[in-house]
């Protein structure tokens, strides 16, 4: 034990050292590292995805031959215009909170008749093998494109979800003994080149909620909240969660708590 | 045959610049699989845009463009309502067309 | 398929071949058109590269430019763009020395086309980004490094 902490402190001895001649080049890099992301912000390849998505929206699919038209995202049937901005949301139908992509499967299965395997089965995207899951959601948050967040978890249920949520983001787990909050709940954090948001308060959850679903340039595809929050877990050695496990929408809903307010500005794209 | 393109022309000052985006997984032939297996290449070769019937660009591309072309260029002429066309070819052999109006 | 459409091509000659071609489905007319210059895809050095288009010789030029950010935080997709204010351009390509095959890209620019086109390549590491210019009947060049970082996890 002792010598696992001197090696800690040693190391965070020569980290120190090592920042101090890193420092005087963060704002040049930053500046060419601001221009990169400028330079891919018009043309984002997620817009190809956007618009395949709301073919599929509007395509009459699966055993009922039904298109999602009908589907209730929350804001009414149908009705996409700020849905995704709004969630994760508490639905008197399934009496659950349900995030945007817990709720598009619900659709999926009870309006076009498909079983919930058929419809996760490529919940993310491989090369060749796309997923209808990416697509739709990337198109559904496009239409909150330029409204407010706003999912102040009021409903008893989402207060109870987002005080999960934050239970999960400060609760130290796995081999490394590690939690969401040690690289996301401080400022100034970077890993390499990396910034690392601060999830605490408004502006950190607000920028990091405001541009997913994102296309990831690493990945060469959209990801998901889901996908990148379950990411996130395998990153920091947790056991993975299953796709649409509460553990992720009680998440979403304390991050989307936190980043009530800030303007989405969805798709993204990110490194 | 692949998704639509995106595809945006917009005319200003009697110059019109055209942006697209393809949707294309552009594999160089170089990475492997899980299993160790190379991934065969699989990439667009050819792109040729046209204002009307007339050629504006022809672009011969290798596996090392990005994942998802993206193209931006500009030609004179060019009137609003004007159609753009722009069509693909891999390596498959497979191609796609799509088109846009200037705006 | 590309092979086998240059074996062909090289044993054979006239429109007349072509078509027959065409109408037996072993190429399209639309491929017969286009000339995709394997050679100049599969050479890996500059050298060879510049030799596989036919350039004997280039200059470099000051009024072509190679944009892009001096960093990329991904090599997956790094935005670059050639622009040049040298008349008559009629050909502009880039190249990436350090990637296993030097071409990312070329295009053929008719008359009333700007010598400006912007799009994003791979890049393999760190390298020098070329962009040949064909202006004139001549062959001017202009480069610029770009780094790239891979970056740690997030996003």
């Amino acid at each position: 034990m002792i010598r696992r902490l001197m090696k800690t402190l040693v190391g965070a001895a020569v980290l120190a050292a090592f920042a101090g001649g890193v420092v005087a080049q963060d704002s040049k890099v930053a500046d060419e590292l601001a221009k990169y992301r400028e330079a891919l912000a018009d043309g984002n390849p997620a817009d190809l995805l956007e618009v395949k998505g709301e073919g599929l929206w509007a395509e009459k699919r699966g055993p009922k031959n039904a298109s999602l038209e009908k589907c209730d995202l929350g804001q009414g049937p149908g009705k996409l215009e700020g849905a995704y901005a709004a969630l994760p949301k508490y639905f008197k139908d399934t009496n659950k909170v349900m995030d945007v992509e817990s709720r598009l499967v619900h659709c999926m299965v009870t309006l076009q008749g498909f079983t919930q395997a058929e419809v996760t089965k490529q919940w993310f995207s491989r090369p060749g093998k796309e997923s209808d899951i990416e697509a739709l959601v990337t198109f559904i948050g496009a239409k909150s494109n330029g409204m407010k967040i706003n999912a102040p978890a009021t409903h008893p249920e989402e207060a109870r979800m987002a005080k999960m949520g934050e239970y999960i983001f400060y609760r130290r787990s796995g081999p490394q003994d590690f939690s969401c909050s040690i690289c996301h709940g401080q400022e100034g954090k970077r890993i390499r080149l990396q910034e690392l948001g601060n999830l605490t308060t408004k502006e950190g959850a607000g920028f990091a909620m405001k541009t997913w679903p994102s296309y990831r340039v690493s990945q060469g595809a959209v990801w998901t909240m889901q996908r990148r929050l379950i990411d996130c877990m395998r990153q920091a050695r947790w056991p993975e969660p299953a796709y649409l496990a509460d553990s992720i929408v009680a998440l979403e809903t304390y991050l989307q708590k936190t980043a009530t307010g800030t303007v989405m500005e969805t798709p993204g794209i990110k490194r | 045959m692949g998704n639509p393109m995106k595809i945006r022309a917009a005319s200003k000052d009697g110059v019109t610049e055209v942006k697209v985006l393809v949707s294309h997984e552009m594999e160089t032939g170089q990475r492997k699989d899980a299993a160790g297996a190379i991934v065969p290449a699989w990439f667009i070769t050819e792109l040729v845009a046209k204002h009307g019937d007339k050629v504006v660009l022809t672009s011969d591309f290798g596996p090392s463009v990005s994942k998802n072309p993206y193209l931006a260029f500009k030609f004179k002429g060019g009137a609003k309502g004007e159609k753009v066309t722009v069509t693909w070819k891999d390596n498959k052999g497979d191609s796609r067309t799509d088109e846009a109006a200037i705006n | 398929m590309n092979n086998q459409r240059r074996t062909v091509l090289k044993s054979g000659s006239g429109a007349a071949l072509l078509g027959m071609l065409a109408a037996a489905g072993i190429i399209t007319p639309g491929m017969a058109l286009a000339d995709w210059n394997k050679a100049a895809f599969d050479a890996k050095s500059m050298a060879d590269t510049l030799k596989a288009l036919g350039v004997a010789g280039t200059t470099d030029s000051k009024d072509v430019q190679v944009t892009g950010p001096d960093i990329a935080e991904n090599g997956a997709v790094v935005p670059v763009g050639v622009a040049s204010t040298l008349p008559n351009v009629t050909m502009v390509a880039i190249l990436i020395e350090k990637n296993p095959n030097a071409l990312a890209a070329s295009f053929v620019l008719p008359e009333g086309t700007e010598a400006n086109v912007q799009t994003r390549v791979k890049m393999g590491q760190t390298s020098n980004i070329y962009a040949l210019v064909k202006s004139d009947g001549k062959f001017f060049m202009a480069t610029k490094e770009i780094k790239v970082t891979l970056g740690g996890c997030g996003g």
